[in-house]
């Protein structure tokens, strides 16, 4: 579109054609208010809030559907203008309870804001007010119609962003009110978007209500510590508990979106199962002892089995952050002198990342999600296990017709709009691909995005298949935690060093280290690999965790960690962005692993190098391939993509040691077993590609 | 659910009527013939007609609060609408309705005992010419006075 | 069949078959020139077609008064969409019932002014929006399409010509809302019968988003008229642009009300006093409402005027939809604006924050002081009010209810502040709040 001029407060603001005068005067600085507006969700003109006043037309207009012309004169600030965004609040608040001392929306309720900027000082509405009573319509969504403004931002995001239509508009004039899905109560996603977006407390969670006042927390923005797609949340700490999780302010690369586990699955933290004190196992139970004590045993085992050329095994998360799982694996090679250090892989990353060697610009960044023509989502249930994924490809949809591709076992969202749902029995991905090649060409731009069904070979081949179209393809290999992606970018393969460089062959994967006779320690940091599996052996087992898992209940010493809304440091999401953690909540007893390695290191008098998460990551930056980013970007918050390269490090691929959990929405891993609210809402734990 | 042969015909037809993939098209038609035959909007009729138009049950529900002709509790088999809008106001519109709420004993949208006759306050029905008007259902009675008004009813009455 | 005795001072072309035997029929229509204007326009290019409407001066019967062949022009002509026709049959305005009687008495004339904009925009079908409480109107015209139908007037190669046109009915379900052209495309489409943002407008993106003709019954019905008499012929009948004649709807406090076919620019007393017989009773006017009641009230002084479009712009008012109502010495206009009011806020959709409060807060203040309660400030507080929702609202319908309202409200100020000094009831009763 070409720019054309126009003068907004006499300001010449210059906009491509097109541009809505709200929009455009928001970037001359100007703010023209409004209710229903809200960016990029369908248009309303419902509010009336942004009538502004437009030299030559015979009444005042609407800013947010007035798209500017050349020439145009708009003023938002004239006596008019005024005047018109006076009556018409004075007009919303007559049927407004104006309850605000007992609403949880105050302190941040853009009414309020409104009216203390726009509104009159006072009322002339002295009739009585349209009453209706609160509703509670799951277990954490309620609904206060009175408060309402119907400014259907609520509708729109469950409709339009969510692709769920769980909220609807029932009666009419006056009485009109929104609705819920099945009559008295929500069946959804339970996402709470709709609160979050909601400008009054009309909307409110029922994780949150009544606990506290806004300003009487801290915010404290870090990163959903739950699935890999690394939504910034913004966490409200009060007293050193979480009580609750939002991104009102659209900071970070999910902007408003949080999902169910986001929003309300921080309450994990507060767990009264939460470890506080190290446990050393006697007899058949166990016995709190210091942390002294602890880490003097610990270090002792360790630093024995390594001077006997014991056999370690290291088990690390896909949780925890870049600097404990660099730190963690330094420290194994270089301070234990160990080969043996693994994780769980829930995507074949390591595949595709070989697979493209030589080519660059082949990872998919969060942000080609929203500008890619094409996507093709292989066996995920992309809106139950990578929600802001499938948020940010069906906003791609709405604004610029994206055009969808969904090869799965089983129906899913994205059928909604995908331009073709293909349904296929595991093992036929590729080969159903075959038959789509033409209209996948013909997009001209595709990203793939990819499950755990394809994995070694069959990535190969899927990026052969990519490569034959002649488009520009770039690729998403789908995993399913918060770091998944780091713990591999961080070297926590027996085979492969940070950045993917070789390591010395012989180290032990996860499955052989469990099943090895002779092994002397186990050391497991935030995993739970005896949940399904047992040992083989009469190691000692050390464990790092936040509660009695399965494995922890195995452990010889167990040490409390702190979880990832309590620690700083870095995390990388699924499409390779880098983001930083920030510390929140604290838990009395727990230790960042960070801080518990490089206690155990001092504890043996083995030093690898300074245990501060800053100097941890400062030495990521120059030595892990990738991660050279800029400083000023995660330091402020911002994500940083990496750019991982595989100098042709083949590294083989068993299908059993690459196995997403398959978490659902409301699942978690062992984090979701312990969040009470995740589990009391009606669609949990639910089950992927249902219908 | 299953509705009579006649309306499953004037279903199937509707459903031709619009552009392909547009079906939802059908729902206010179907809504109100449906109500006609089932005697208000259950929340059967929601699920079923919700399933016919290829939409969710809360889109159903959207409409049906939308419009003042779609109830969803029964009427009475005689629904008495009386105007009471300018025209019919100026000529004895709203004496009428007062004197419609005596004769059968109930007030606005409610329903006799019997089941019998309902009552309801509308706007314009655009009989504003020959007014005061009512509708008894959907037929009209033009210049009702209080003593034509009983005629009818009586004559309703009767019929039983 | 519903019709009133016929006026000698009625210009009959839109109602020329009224009254005839089986006047609704084909057979009646075909042997009053029916269906020529079709064949007509089936030998004209859709420019000649738009043209000649264009040159009637015929302007939309709705009651917005916007010329039809300009609206028809809008149609783009080289887009791959199909292209629609939509019938505004909502007839909820009140003070109006005409189209009722165009469509119970002589449905195809109707038919064929669809047809014809059919033809003047290559549309391929149509529907006919009918308001849900005429319920009659949908069998009547179902029966007339059926007949249209099997005389190959409507569906494959009409008339032999290779023109295909379906056209049918749909019933809406009680919104006044619907007769507001978006609106009804979105009842059309099942849903909520909230407007839509214009621009586009439906003759880009109509029904189903594709480019829509949609015209009010009377102003389709004038169609095969210009067509077979030539659009300057039309003209001719009323004044400079306003074209042909009007049906106007006579109701209040009239010795003779019904609705009369009448020439654009006829003279309002005449039509009081001559048509309507006078003021019933042999009482003094006092007001009336012009076009429907979303029209500023004129007062009795104010009525020495040519009923056109131009001339009650002119006159601060409105020609509307045609509905003349008419109100004697003894109206209590405090009760007419409650009336009004309590209509509006009764088919306010919701949608916009001024129209849905604003009905509201002023239907409560005008039932205050409708009982003779409250202040002289409320009564200013009335008119305040309704100027805040005018030019402000998301459709027309909140400034159809402020016109109204602010102009009883300045015409007949007098009125509510009798009422006020007039009660008499204990003052501390009358208010719901205790002042401490």
């Amino acid at each position: 579109m070409p720019d054309v001029n126009l003068i907004i407060d006499g300001k010449a603001v210059t906009a491509p054609a097109g541009t809505l005068a709200i929009d455009a005067a928001k970037t001359a600085g100007i703010e023209i208010p409004a209710f229903c507006y809200y960016e990029g969700l369908s248009l309303q003109a419902a509010c009336r809030m942004c009538l502004v006043e437009v030299e030559k037309a015979p009444k005042l207009l609407v800013a947010c559907t007035l798209p500017v012309a050349e020439g145009m004169v708009i003023h938002t600030d004239s006596p008019a203008v005024k005047n018109a965004r006076k009556y018409t609040l004075e007009f919303l608040l007559t049927n407004h309870p104006l309850d605000c001392p007992v609403c949880d929306k105050g302190g941040e309720c853009e009414l309020q804001d409104m009216v203390f900027r726009y509104g009159a000082g006072e009322s002339r509405f002295t009739d009585v007010k349209h009453h209706v009573d609160e509703k509670q319509w799951s277990p954490v969504v309620y609904f206060d119609a009175p408060r309402c403004i119907l400014c259907y931002r609520c509708v729109r995001i469950c409709n339009e962003g969510m692709g769920v239509g769980a909220l609807g508009v029932i009666n009419r004039g006056v009485i009109s009110e929104i609705a819920p899905s099945h009559g008295d109560h929500l069946e959804c996603d339970e996402c709470g978007m709709c609160i979050d977006i909601c400008p009054v407390g009309a909307l409110t969670s029922g994780a949150y209500r009544y606990k506290t006042r806004p300003w009487e927390m801290q915010h404290v923005g870090t990163i959903c510590t739950h699935c890999s797609n690394g939504c910034k949340t913004t966490l409200g700490v009060r007293n050193g508990e979480i009580v609750r999780a939002n991104n009102r302010d659209r900071s970070g690369i999910n902007n408003e979106f949080l999902c169910v586990k986001g929003r309300y699955g921080f309450d994990f933290n507060a767990s009264t199962e939460r470890l506080q004190s190290p446990m050393m196992r006697v007899g058949n139970g166990y016995e709190p002892i210091s942390w002294a004590k602890a880490l003097q045993i610990v270090s002792e085992k360790f630093s024995e089995t390594k001077t006997r050329g014991g056999k370690f095994g290291v088990i690390a998360s896909p949780h925890s952050t870049n600097e404990d799982n660099y730190f963690l694996q330094k420290f194994v090679r270089e301070g234990l002198g160990s080969k043996n250090i693994d994780h769980q892989q829930s995507g074949d990353v390591v595949t595709l990342i070989d697979a493209l060697s030589g080519k660059s610009g082949k990872l998919a960044a969060f942000e080609d999600l929203y500008k890619t023509k094409a996507a093709l989502v292989i066996s995920s249930d992309l809106a139950q296990q990578h929600p802001l994924l499938a948020f940010q490809l069906r906003a791609n949809f709405r604004h610029h017709a994206m055009k969808m591709f969904a090869v799965t076992p089983g129906p899913v969202r994205e059928d909604q709009y995908a331009k073709r749902s293909v349904r296929v029995e595991a093992g036929q991905e590729l080969s159903a691909l075959e038959n789509l090649r033409d209209e996948l060409k013909a997009a001209g731009e595709l990203v793939v995005l990819f499950g755990d069904a394809i994995k070694g070979d069959a990535v190969r081949k899927l990026v052969d298949f990519g490569e034959s179209l002649g488009i520009a393809v770039k690729y998403i290999c789908l995993v399913d935690y918060s770091n998944s992606r780091g713990a591999v970018d961080m070297g926590l393969t027996p085979e492969l060093l940070p950045g993917y460089h070789a390591a010395p062959a012989g180290g032990l994967h996860a499955d052989e280290m469990l099943a090895a006779p002779d092994l002397d320690v186990l050391w497991v940091v935030g995993a739970n690999p005896l949940e399904k599996a047992s040992l083989a052996s009469k190691a000692f087992v050390v464990v790092q965790d936040l509660f009695m898992t399965e494995t922890a209940q195995q452990a010889d010493i167990v040490l409390p960690s702190a979880s990832a809304y309590e620690k700083n440091g870095t995390v990388t999401n699924v499409t390779g962005e880098v983001q930083k953690l920030k510390a929140g909540p604290k838990t009395m007893g727990a230790k960042p692993d960070l801080e518990i390695i490089g206690l155990i290191g001092k504890e043996m008098g083995v030093r690898v190098g300074i245990w501060t998460s800053d100097a941890v990551f400062d030495e990521i930056r120059r030595n892990v391939r990738g991660y050279n980013v800029p400083l000023p970007i995660i330091a402020t918050g911002g994500a940083a993509v990496t750019a991982p390269v595989n100098g042709r490090v083949p590294v083989e691929t068993r299908p059993d040691r690459v196995q997403s959990a398959g978490d659902t929405l409301f699942t978690s891993g062992s984090l979701g077993r312990y969040s009470k609210t995740l589990a009391s809402v009606l669609e949990a734990p639910g089950a992927l590609y249902k219908p | 659910m299953n509705f009579s042969p006649q309306l499953e015909q004037k279903f199937a037809d509707l459903l031709t009527h619009y552009p392909e993939g547009r079906q939802r098209a059908a729902l206010i038609p179907m809504l109100m013939f449906a109500q006609d035959e089932v005697g208000s909007i259950t929340p059967d009729v929601v699920t079923e007609l919700a399933k016919r138009c290829g939409i969710t049950p809360l889109q159903v529900d959207e409409v049906i609060g939308f419009y003042s002709m779609l109830h969803r509790k029964p009427l009475g088999k005689y629904h008495v609408q009386v105007c009471t809008n300018i025209s019919c106001l100026l000529v004895g519109g709203e004496e009428l309705y007062e004197h419609a709420c005596k004769k059968l004993g109930i007030g606005h949208k409610q329903v006799t005992a019997d089941g019998q006759f309902s009552l309801e306050e509308v706007e314009c029905m655009g009989a504003c010419s020959w007014a005061p008007a009512i509708q008894i259902g959907y037929d009209f009675h033009h210049a009702v006075s209080p003593q034509k008004f009983d005629q009818l009813i009586d004559a309703l009455r009767k019929i039983q | 069949m519903l019709y009133n005795a016929p006026h000698p001072l009625e210009v009959k072309v839109l109602t020329r078959r009224f009254g005839l035997e089986n006047s609704a029929s084909i057979d009646t229509y075909l042997a009053t020139d029916g269906y020529k204007a079709l064949g007509k326009a089936l030998d004209m290019t859709p420019d000649d077609i738009i043209n000649e409407v264009k040159a009637s001066n015929l302007r939309g019967r709705g009651g917005a008064g916007f010329p039809t062949g300009m609206k028809w022009s809008f149609v783009p002509r080289n887009v791959d969409k199909p292209k629609y026709i939509v019938v505004n049959a909502d007839e909820s305005e009140p003070g109006t019932c005409k189209d009722r009687l165009l469509i119970e008495n002589d449905p195809h004339q109707l038919i064929e002014g669809v047809l014809i904009a059919a033809l003047a925009v290559g549309a391929s079908k149509g529907w006919i929006y009918i308001r849900g409480e005429y319920r009659y109107l949908i069998d009547i015209m179902d029966k007339a399409l059926a007949e249209a139908y099997a005389r190959g007037y409507l569906g494959q190669n009409i008339c032999g010509r290779g023109f295909n046109f379906e056209l049918y009915t749909q019933t809406g379900a009680g919104a006044y809302e619907c007769g507001e052209e978006s609106a009804l495309l979105e009842s059309l489409e099942g849903k909520r019968g909230v407007p839509r943002i214009r621009p586009p407008f439906p003759a880009v993106s109509g029904a189903f988003q594709s480019p829509t003709i949609l015209n009010n019954v009377e102003t389709f019905c004038a169609v095969p008229a210009i067509l077979r008499d030539g659009g300057p012929a039309f003209s001719a009948l009323g004044v400079p642009k306003n074209g042909g004649t009007r049906m106007f709807c006579l109701s209040g406090h009239l010795n003779v009300t019904g609705v009369y076919e009448l020439p654009m620019g006829f003279p309002l007393l005449k039509m009081i006093n001559e048509i309507g017989g006078g003021v019933r009773g042999g009482r003094k006017l006092k007001a009336v409402i012009p076009g429907g009641s979303s029209c500023p009230v004129l007062k009795a002084e104010e009525c020495d005027l040519p009923m056109d479009y131009d001339s009650l712009m002119k006159a601060k008012s409105m020609l509307g939809s045609g509905g003349v109502v008419v109100m004697d010495e003894q109206t209590d206009m405090v009760k007419a604006a409650l009336r009004i009011m309590h209509f509006y806020q009764h088919e306010s959709c919701g949608w916009c924050i001024p129209c849905r409060e604003g009905t509201t807060w002023l239907k409560k203040l005008l039932t205050r002081l409708d009982a003779g309660r409250g202040t002289i400030g409320d009564v200013n507080l009335v008119g305040d009010l309704a100027r805040n929702m005018l030019g402000r609202t998301f459709c027309p319908l909140g400034d159809a209810a402020a016109m109204p309202t602010i102009s009883i409200v300045e015409k007949f100020r007098d009125e509510f502040e009798a009422k006020l000094a007039n009660y008499t009831a204990p003052r501390a009763q009358s208010s719901q709040f205790v002042v401490v």
